[in-house]
């Protein structure tokens, strides 16, 4: 190799050649792969200074040379084969489990928002449900499918109801919730910003404007079951997020009633429905935690429910369901991830014999030159 | 003669303003002339210029109106720069200054088109209705780019203030002009006309005229290194005129004296200009100027005067930028980009669309829906007052407006700063390469554009220079044939036994450097005192040799005391190994200055006043000169090409002579030398004379006066007597065969442009085995268009021929018969190609210049060259490349679409017109074979790369939209969205962009052919753009919906969500990175799962923000089991199409760059192989 001997020369400048040796030599041990390559290193390397001009010395190193220590895997049958038949062996059972799982919950739905209005106002619904004379209270009764252990997750599910819409979800102001001093800041809360005389509305903006209102109550044989809503939010909503020295002020005021209302006595730290409601959900469709049932629930048992069916969802269509659900460790009733699962490793499986198949079928020796273009057709240029 | 009556009558009517009392002025003029000449009449001027001034001043008053000129008076900056209109000798190649640095670089900044997209978008998110992102998110993009470019130019600007600091606080030596004393001044302030002195070894600060210097003769020694890179030293002289009072110590500078020269420009090889001083004038030439950037040596010291400062000396005027070409590669980028803003403008117009129709279904619900609340009630005044609402069209608009934001990166703006880095790093391994670096001339590999790295892996037309590129411009002497007689059975000097050169002188031993093989029985005919005609004329041929050249002898210390060495410095190196040969034979070449020369003759030291010389032109192909013998009789020695000197010989020679001369020359040209013909005339005094007086007015008028001198060279340089010719070894540079041999393996057809004649030009084609002797030659000489066509129509019928005898190569693969296609090469000289280029003919010459294998092209002129690349580049895509070291190559390696210079001997023009620069010819097969391929397959690679991930960032923005009724809220985070093109992503592309090799330097070297991989645009086309996307769309879908259809019934929060397709996203296209890694070294495997890490970190601290309303939902999510078995899910899923086609494509359809990789990794199994079809 004609650089070698320009090597050497500037090897007499001392630049420290024998240390650069040893590394090399230890980076051959770290890696046999290399050895197929040309250890083509050394390289002139300039002083930047301009007026230097000339001045080279000798950079020994792998890395100008492009000869770093590597490991070039390549696709073997081996290991195509292997990794397929690996996700069929792992997705199978996560699979398996995620169904059994989700086979496990127990979930009982009940879509209350047409059954809920009285016959004589199914037409106009929205003026039953705007209108304060109304009695929106409204009795079913539920039938335990299962057995239900404790806790007994309790969630409203409104369909159709963006609460991801651009004008909503950015309608509020995390300062303000956050603390009292910054009560003034009702940034982005238009229309729900202020009273009509200026005076800050707390919290502002349209989400919380918005508060969901129905009520839940529940009795069996006549008995009320209590429901638990503490703890139905975050800890760390409540901790940093809502302001425990925050108070409600001016809220629900205006001119149109958006939701509930929240007791001016009570700081919105402790307000869970409130910081429930504010964390928007992520779809049209989404359930949010109204509380939780400390107590077993027996199958084919009949839960009377109340309902106060006050929120208007009327206006646009929204759905609005009762959700009664234990829990499992992938959450709540979803078939579709075993489902899922399943799929990718049987698929994976599959493709793993398919490609057995293949390799036996139409076998090629893997670096075979005959196969190269020019060897094929030399004449091609 | 008589039309050199005519034309000299002719030029005295031009000149007839200019009295003939001072035309003694000529170039030349010196006192020795003066001395040795005394039969001459006008010899008593020189030293006594007489009368006329008013007539001369009145008419250089009459050029000054005329002329767009320079005064500079001597030590005098006050009057010739009145107004400081003149800058400063200050440089400043630093672009901004402290102050002005924010704006400028901004501007600087935005004329890019990208950075204007990005503002446009940044500036429409301001707006209030449509303000998607936040502020800080929506210019945090734009701010990085812009930021890190300002740092970058930030930090190159102060290292180039720092440079200038040094460089104009340089000491120089300034002349008081009264006291006439020298006193440091720093560089920077040195004025134009100022008289600066340099001393030996020392930079020169501007562009000077020289005044006087150490030498007696006014002779100075440059080294050019910097500004034209040739390392031979250059002469310059001083003008006799001034010499006699050189300025300083108790002269005084004159204060009369003035140079009126041409306003600044940038040619280096260019100076007019003339100067009266003592009240007289005198021409100046670049002869006369020294220029900043050069070194003064072997001079004690010069005196000169400044002409041009700082910026407008001519080295600053030649620090020009790199040319700005575009790579083939951005080029067909730019296509799939306009497919990409179609996608984008597609994307946005079905939001804008369902925008509309769900605003117009619902148009009814949105007064009282809860998250739309279209009225404003907290005004009772006015009830209906809406409430940010605009009505259904400008909705509908604004839609469109706020999508055009939100999927902004579809067009990967990012991408065009990452492929400046990644060219960046390319370049810096490039020029980093052992294997592209010269030793011989300690010359690196130089990246002049950056922006065309990738075309080198494309290549497909390679045209060449000859001299200077294949061969190595380095001469040497071979035979001479002397009266038609061949003389070239040389042996070399030792073997003879006897040094004839040795030259005693006061005990010294004077010797040339290098020794030419010489021919024993020249040799003995030489030295034969016998009056032979053909011993006369030998001797008169090598006397030629000795005189008629422009080479300065240098003399040289050794070790040995009493031996000297003579090295002959020059700028032609054919004149080099003439004057090496002439003292070879005895004619040694031992002084010059600017009036005569000193040549020791078989032993004797005779000394020639050189009276004129003619320099070379290309017009005229030869130069001469005009001696004053000893013997007093004036000789005017022509050398030059064959066919223009054969016509200016003297008509009643025997033509037996001429016939066996140009059968020499034939013989010569055929074992590939360079030719040259040496011929003399005796001038009478009258012829003389005549002469003299139109050389002196034509070199020192200021106007046309190179047409002048040519014209009058053409005039005495007439009825000649051949002398002989002789033939020059033009040696191949080291590896030019293989090289070439490789090159044709690896698809790229070599052309040969050179200037040389037909035969020389098949010698060195078959030397360098361009040509085999298996080739068909189809040779075009013709001298009209009509004959042009024939030959042309000739080729192209041998062709079909040929095809016809061998059929189609497809059907030999499937017959399975060895093809018996003959290859061929085409010859065709420059005087055919002037009836050819830009006419109908093109398109013939083009057919069969691409069925050829190899194409010669000689005697072609510059212009051509760029016209035969032309012809290529206009009718096909293949990329040329153009590769050359002079400056005749300059037109040629500016039309390519890639040229490189060889930073050779021939100056530095070629080199400062070139995209890539390097020492070796050789060198274009690393550059091409190794670089070329990895960088086309990493910028390709990279460039589908980024197509692909911000593809897929889109599109899962855009499913999202679906479900929030179409009005552009992202899930993911607005930050997370800036930082996923600028911090998320992009870092690993540029790694893997810089550092990813698919096959190692030894396999690219050994296996040309995967070269043609690039050649066929194997990495980069419509088809994989198409695929790549479709995989975008599925993986887009994959990361989208398995969340979506896991948490559709459950209380997860936008945030949460969001998190989970950030880092899903995030994972599953640096996956996809990684599974298309082929080589993984540490800095590969830190940028890859670095960057994965890097972006858990960044959801992480944007959800540790209390204020945001995604607060803590990172830490929520990633408590469940059900987040990492999505984002497992996702992974897998996502990749599985990708991998399993992968898998396919490797297996069942494999690249070349796929087997050579298997072969390579199991190379034992490959060369067993390969061994048993060798047997």
């Amino acid at each position: 190799m004609p650089k070698g001997g320009h090597v050497d020369d500037y090897a007499s400048m001392g630049e420290g050649l024998a240390t650069s040796d040893e590394k090399e030599r230890a980076w051959g041990q770290i890696s046999e792969t290399e050895k197929g390559d040309d250890n083509v290193r050394g390289g002139p390397a300039e002083d930047d200074d301009r007026r230097s001009g000339a001045f080279f010395q000798i950079l020994d190193s792998r890395f100008t040379q492009q000869e770093l220590p590597a490991c070039k895997p390549l696709l073997t049958p081996t290991i195509v084969i292997s990794t397929f038949a690996l996700i069929g062996i792992l997705f199978i059972p996560i699979g398996l489990a995620s169904l059994s799982a989700s086979e496990n919950v127990v979930e009982i739905v009940y879509r209350y928002d047409t059954e809920c209005i009285p016959q004589q106002s199914q037409d106009d619904k929205v003026a039953f449900i705007q209108s304060s004379a109304t009695d929106k209270t409204c009795r079913t009764t539920l039938t335990v499918p299962k057995n239900m252990k404790a806790p007994v997750h309790i969630y409203y599910e409104l369909y159709n109801f963006y609460q991801n819409h651009r004008r909503y979800v950015k309608n509020r102001n995390d300062k303000q919730l956050r603390s009292k001093e910054y009560e003034l800041e009702t940034t982005n809360c238009a229309p729900e910003a202020t009273t009509v005389d200026g005076s800050p509305i707390v919290p502002c903006g349209l989400i919380a404007w918005s508060l969901f209102n129905d009520t839940y109550s529940f009795a069996i044989q006549n008995k009320a079951i209590e429901v638990n809503k503490k703890n139905i939010a975050w800890q760390s909503d409540k901790d940093e997020k809502f302001g425990s020295d925050v108070y409600p002020k001016n809220f629900q005021q205006g001119g149109l009633i958006g939701g509930a209302k929240l007791n001016e006595s009570i700081p919105l730290s402790e307000q869970e429905d409130l910081i429930v409601w504010m964390r928007t959900a992520a779809l049209p469709q989404f359930r949010k935690l109204y509380g939780r049932i400390e107590t077993d629930l027996v199958a084919n048992e009949q839960i009377s429910v109340t309902i106060q069916n006050n929120y208007n969802t009327y206006s646009f269509e929204g759905e609005k369901k009762l959700v009664l659900s234990t829990t499992s460790w992938i959450g709540g009733k979803n078939d579709f991830l075993g489902v899922a699962y399943l799929t990718v490793g049987s698929l994976c499986l599959f493709l793993a014999l398919a490609f057995i198949v293949l390799y036996l079928l139409k076998p090629r020796t893997l670096g075979d030159p005959s196969y190269l273009s020019w060897n094929r057709n030399p004449d091609r240029h | 003669m008589v039309g050199e009556g005519l034309t000299t009558s002719e030029e005295g009517e031009e000149e007839s303003p200019i009295p003939p009392s001072y035309r003694h002025h000529r170039r030349n003029s010196s006192s020795a002339v003066a001395a040795s000449c005394d039969g001459f009449p006008k010899h008593s001027h020189v030293r006594h210029p007489s009368g006329a001034d008013t007539e001369r001043l009145a008419a250089s008053q009459r050029e000054l109106a005329e002329s767009d000129s320079r005064l500079v008076f001597l030590g005098d900056p006050g009057l010739s720069d009145p107004r400081f209109e003149m800058p400063r000798n200050s440089i400043r190649t630093a672009k901004y200054s402290l102050i002005i640095f924010l704006p400028r670089n901004i501007f600087e900044q935005f004329r890019r088109l990208a950075y204007v997209y990005f503002l446009v978008i940044a500036v429409l998110n301001q707006l209030p209705q449509i303000a998607v992102f936040g502020r800080g998110a929506s210019i945090l993009p734009l701010a990085f780019v812009l930021l890190v470019t300002a740092v970058k130019d930030a930090y190159e600007d102060w290292r180039r203030h720092r440079s200038d600091r040094i460089e104009n606080n340089r000491a120089a030596s300034v002349c008081d002009p009264h006291s006439g004393r020298f006193f440091s001044k720093r560089w920077k302030e040195v004025r134009v006309g100022e008289v600066v002195k340099v001393l030996a070894n020392e930079g020169i600060p501007c562009d000077m005229v020289l005044l006087a210097t150490s030498d007696p003769t006014g002779v100075a020694y440059v080294q050019t290194i910097n500004l034209d890179g040739e390392s031979n030293l250059k002469t310059r002289y001083a003008k006799q005129e001034t010499m006699i009072h050189p300025p300083g110590e108790d002269h005084p500078v004159d204060p009369a004296g003035f140079i009126r020269c041409e306003q600044p420009n940038r040619n280096i090889y260019g100076f007019l200009g003339n100067m009266e001083v003592d009240g007289k004038r005198v021409s100046l030439g670049p002869a006369n100027i020294i220029l900043r950037g050069c070194e003064l040596k072997n001079t004690a010291w010069v005196i000169g005067v400044a002409v041009y400062t700082g910026s407008e000396t001519k080295v600053m005027l030649n620090s020009s930028g790199a040319s700005s070409k575009r790579s083939r590669l951005e080029t067909q980028m730019n296509r799939e980009t306009l497919l990409l803003s179609a996608i984008l403008i597609a994307l946005c117009l079905v939001m804008a669309i369902c925008n509309g129709i769900w605003l117009g279904n619902h148009s009814d619900d949105l007064e009282l829906a809860q998250f739309f609340r279209k009225r404003d009630y907290s005004d009772r005044d006015d009830k209906d007052e809406n409430y940010n609402y605009y009505g259904l069209g400008m909705q509908v608009f604004f839609t469109f407006l706020m999508s055009v934001i939100v999927f902004q990166i579809m067009i990967p703006i990012s991408l065009y700063i990452s492929m400046e880095f990644v060219r960046l790093g390319q370049a810096y391994f490039m020029i980093r390469d052992a294997n592209l670096y010269d030793e011989s001339s300690n010359s690196r590999f130089q990246c002049r554009a950056l922006n065309i790295n990738e075309d080198l892996g494309q290549i497909k037309h390679v045209f060449s220079d000859k001299t200077g590129t294949l061969t190595e411009n380095k001469m040497e002497f071979q035979c001479a044939s002397i009266r038609g007689v061949d003389y070239s059975g040389g042996t070399s000097l030792r073997e003879n036994g006897e040094e004839h050169c040795i030259v005693a002188a006061s005990n010294q031993i004077l010797k040339p450097k290098m020794s030419v093989k010489t021919d024993p029985e020249l040799v003995r005919l030489l030295r034969n005192k016998g009056e032979s005609e053909q011993g006369k004329q030998a001797r008169e041929f090598f006397l030629a040799l000795a005189c008629c050249n422009t080479i300065v002898p240098l003399v040289v210390d050794t070790s040995d005391p009493k031996q000297k060495l003579i090295d002959y410095q020059g700028e032609s190196p054919d004149e080099q190994a003439l004057v090496y040969a002439s003292a070879s034979y005895g004619f040694v070449l031992i002084e010059r200055t600017s009036g005569h020369i000193i040549i020791d003759v078989l032993g004797n030291k005779q000394r020639y006043d050189v009276l004129g010389l003619h320099q070379f032109d290309s017009d005229r192909k030869r130069m001469s000169v005009i001696v004053c013998c000893p013997d007093k009789t004036i000789k005017l020695f022509v050398k030059g090409a064959d066919n223009s000197m054969f016509g200016v010989i003297q008509n009643k020679v025997d033509l037996c002579m001429i016939d066996a001369t140009k059968a020499n020359l034939h013989a010569y040209s055929s074992l590939g030398l360079r030719t040259l013909v040496v011929g003399m005339r005796e001038l009478s005094r009258k012829e003389f004379e005549e002469w003299q007086s139109v050389y002196e007015n034509a070199s020192t008028s200021l106007m046309g006066r190179g047409k002048l001198l040519r014209a009058i060279a053409s005039n005495i340089e007439k009825g000649l007597l051949i002398l002989g010719a002789s033939g020059i070894e033009d040696k191949l540079q080291e590896g030019v065969p293989e090289a070439i041999a490789s090159m044709r393996q690896a698809g790229i057809k070599v052309w040969v442009l050179t200037g040389d004649k037909q035969e020389t030009a098949i010698s060195i084609g078959f030397s360098c085995k361009l040509l085999t002797s298996q080739m068909t030659q189809i040779v075009i000489n013709s001298q009209s268009r009509e004959s042009c066509r024939k030959s042309l129509q000739d080729a192209i019928a041998m062709y079909k021929k040929f095809a016809a005898i061998s059929p189609d190569p497809f059907e030999n693969i499937l017959t399975g018969i060895v093809s018996t296609r003959v290859p061929m090469a085409l010859i065709i000289d420059g005087t055919s190609l002037v009836f050819i280029l830009e006419t109908e003919l093109e398109e013939d010459l083009f057919k069969v210049a691409t069925v050829c294998d190899v194409v010669l092209c000689c005697r072609v002129a510059p212009l051509q060259k760029a016209g035969i690349v032309a012809l290529i580049k206009n009718r096909s895509d293949d990329m040329t490349l153009a590769i050359g070291d002079g400056a005749n190559d300059v037109s040629m390696i500016q039309m390519a679409d890639v040229g490189i210079g060889i930073s050779g001997q021939e100056g530095r023009q070629a080199v400062m017109a070139s995209d890539f620069a390097m020492g070796q010819f050789r060198f274009l097969v690393p550059l091409l074979l190794v670089h070329g391929h990895w960088n086309y397959q990493r910028m390709a690679y990279m460039i589908l790369y980024n197509f692909y991930k911000n593809a897929v960032f889109v599109f899962i923005l855009f499913w999202y939209v679906l479900y929030t009724a179409y009005t552009l809220t992202t899930a993911i985070t607005e930050w997370s969205s800036a930082l996923y093109s600028a911090v998320y992503t992009t870092l690993p592309t540029i790694v893997v962009g810089i550092l990813d090799k698919d096959l190692s330097r030894k396999t690219l070297m050994k296996y040309p052919q995967l070269y043609r991989a690039g050649q066929r645009d194997e990495r980069y086309s419509l088809k994989l753009f198409i695929l790549i996307m479709t995989d975008a769309v599925w993986q887009s879908v994959a990361v989208f919906y398995i969340p979506y259809l896991v948490y559709r019934q459950s209380t997860i929060d936008g945030s949460s969500i969001g998190d989970l397709w950030t880092l899903a996203v995030v994972v599953l296209v640096n996956i996809h990175l990684a599974m298309d890694v082929r080589r993984w070294n540490w800095i590969t495997h830190a940028a890859i799962w670095g960057c994965i890490v890097a972006t858990a970190i960044c959801v992480i601290i944007i959800d540790c923000i209390s204020t945001l309303p995604g607060y803590w939902a990172i830490f929520k999510i990633m408590g469940t089991g059900l987040f990492w078995l999505c984002l497992l899910g996702i992974t897998v899923a996502g990749m599985l199409p990708h991998f399993s086609a992968k898998v396919l494509k490797e297996y069942l359809m494999p690249s070349d760059v796929q087997i050579v990789r298997e072969m390579d990794k199991f190379w034992r199994i490959a060369a067993t192989t390969s061994e048993i079809q060798n047997e």
